[in-house]
């Protein structure tokens, strides 16, 4: 499944937020958006999600205009994990989960029980949350919580799963965690994944494809090693990196020196 | 959801079926004449005679109907509310329900005394329009519930004075209009059951069909649109049907303030904050706390009777400032 963008741009009470963006998120692939605070990822990213509508130009997934697409029947094929969330304090685990499920319900229909335990079976499953089920959410460590966050979203059988942030407030550890969960999401179940990340880092090594937004524009779009230099580092951010490689043979970036 | 969880929630809407039941033959027994059980039993089932049966049939029966209508219209909105407004000390005032009912019944009481059949349908009218003014001065690309709650204080301040401005003006017949601004059921019959008892069954309704929804709705906007409710039309039908509860209640009852924030509170601090229980449970308890309060008003302190509202307002005050402190 293929989401595009046609010469999107958003304004905000008289700002520019986005300008003429047209950006392809190939099937099967984890694209990694990233750029400096303010340029516009997080806008970006609830566009193509369907949460912020007040756009000029078109996003097309498999060819089709999302206004078009019903928002139930959209919710079905993308789900999105925003930055801010929150839940009633003694909601579990297992409901927060089977929320996943609101886009097959409907006022008339009850839904299909049996295919609504399979896919919160299935999201507990992938997220290791299976012991965790009758847990409060809000009892969850930050990184438990926000892997039952991404269960819910996984609930709703998407081919796109679009993350705002995904291991922001989180350690180390979690982080390692969520991002693992992202890789086995490509590489065992052919999600297509979206993610505005802020670690350079994490773009390098769990992303397939970056998409660079610098002054509401694109600085560009291409595989990591292309795409994530030491000049595109002091270019974007402006910043002086250097160039590790780690004991796995993989590249780190390490910012340096502010450049003027 | 863990089968124990369920279970025990349909063990606390039993019981608040049951204090329901026996709020209802309290009220119905108790008052300056004591009325023996197996009367009652008779008389409802049309087999009684006498005084009694008359009190009970005319007096007792519909006043202890229009409580549970209110108690049931009042609880259910202050619920709705909580959940579209994300905000705890959400109730019906704040969505400017009171202040309009207020103004609009005291008009008719001041200035139309004769014509008190108005008061209801005026009430009514007043408070949905004042509701549909909060709305739309709140109304800016969409609807934020704290501009909801700013636009809701602004209003009911300029409605307060037109109130005050109108009780200065008539102050020799004040008395009728303070006894509604307290809130009470004294002498309700009938009629007044007859006015609300559509909105609640329609109210209930539609609020246990919006149950899921305002579960979403509780995730934060962007995550109920992320999963595909439209949040604006939810939030703008959920409060209609809020409005239209307590603008039927408040226009039988006055402005009887606490039931809508109390009831839901506690239904949700003993059943939880799923809207497929908590609703039916709001309304369960809802009924039976003002029919209980009314019993407590009418017979404390006899041959005086309390209106309802002070009772509420003795027990919820206090209950306010408990969620302050709890959850702010």
């Amino acid at each position: 499944m293929l989401l595009e963008t046609r010469n999107l741009t958003v304004s905000m009470e008289g700002k520019t937020i986005l300008q003429d963006i047209s950006l392809r998120f190939a099937e099967g692939k984890r694209t990694a958006i990233i750029g400096p605070n303010g340029a516009g990822k997080s806008t970006l990213l609830r566009a193509l999600a369907a949460l912020h509508s007040d756009y000029r130009g078109e996003i097309l997934l498999d060819g089709e205009n999302i206004r078009r697409i019903g928002r139930k029947r959209l919710s079905q094929r993308l789900a999105v994990l925003p930055q801010n969330v929150q839940a009633p304090p003694d909601t579990t685990v297992e409901r927060l989960v089977d929320y996943g499920r609101f886009p097959y319900r409907s006022w008339f229909r009850s839904s299909d029980a049996k295919a609504d335990r399979e896919a919160v079976e299935w999201a507990l499953f992938v997220t290791r949350l299976e012991e965790f089920r009758q847990r409060q959410v809000l009892s969850l460590s930050g990184g438990e919580r926000q892997r039952a966050w991404i269960a819910m979203a996984l609930a709703q059988r998407p081919k796109i799963l679009l993350l705002d942030e995904p291991t922001t407030y989180l350690d180390i550890a979690h982080q390692l965690e969520v991002m693992q969960i992202v890789r086995q999401l490509y590489e065992e179940y052919h999600i297509t994944v979206i993610m505005v990340l802020h670690d350079i880092n994490h773009a390098l090594q769990y992303a397939d494809e970056i998409a660079i937004i610098k002054n509401h524009g694109i600085f560009g779009q291409g595989p990591p090693k292309e795409m994530l230099t030491v000049d595109t580092l002091a270019a974007v951010f402006g910043v002086k990196a250097d160039i590790f490689i780690n004991s796995r043979g993989d590249a780190i970036l390490s910012p340096i020196s502010i450049v003027k | 959801m863990s089968r124990r969880e369920t279970q025990r929630r349909m063990l606390l809407l039993g019981a608040f079926a049951l204090l329901s039941c026996a709020g209802f033959v309290l009220s119905i027994a108790k008052g300056s004449v004591e009325i023996p059980l197996e009367e009652i039993w008779q008389a409802l089932l049309g087999a009684g005679g006498g005084m009694h049966e008359q009190i009970l049939m005319n007096i007792r029966l519909p006043r202890t109907i229009v409580a549970a209508l209110v108690g049931i219209n009042l609880s259910l909105s202050g619920a709705i509310l909580q959940a579209i407004m994300k905000n705890p000390l959400a109730d019906p005032h704040i969505i400017g329900i009171s202040s309009g009912a207020g103004l609009a019944g005291i008009f008719v009481m001041l200035v139309l005394p004769e014509q008190g059949w108005l008061i209801t349908p005026v009430a009514f009218f007043g408070a949905m329009a004042a509701a549909l003014c909060i709305y739309i001065l709140a109304w800016k690309n969409g609807i934020r519930p704290i501009r909801i709650i700013l636009a809701g204080v602004a209003v009911s301040a300029f409605l307060g004075a037109g109130i005050s401005a109108l009780m200065i003006f008539y102050s020799d017949r004040v008395h009728s209009a303070l006894m509604w601004m307290v809130g009470g059921l004294s002498a309700r019959s009938w009629p007044h059951a007859e006015i609300i008892y559509p909105y609640t069954v329609a109210g209930f309704l539609l609020a246990v069909f919006g149950a899921r929804h305002l579960n979403i709705l509780q995730l934060g906007d962007e995550m109920a649109k992320g999963l595909g409710l439209r949040v604006e039309l939810t939030r703008l039908s959920m409060t209609a049907v809020a409005a239209l509860l307590a603008a039927s209640a408040v226009s039988v009852s006055g402005l009887l303030g606490f039931v809508g924030l109390m009831v839901p509170h506690a239904a949700r601090l003993m059943m939880g904050s799923d809207y497929r229980f908590l609703l039916p449970g709001a309304a369960l308890l809802g009924m039976a706390v003002v029919m209980f309060s009314d019993t407590f008003a009418r017979t404390a302190f006899a041959p005086v009777e309390l209106p309802v509202g002070i009772i509420m307002a003795v027990l919820g005050a206090p209950f306010f400032l408990f969620l302050l402190r709890r959850e702010l």
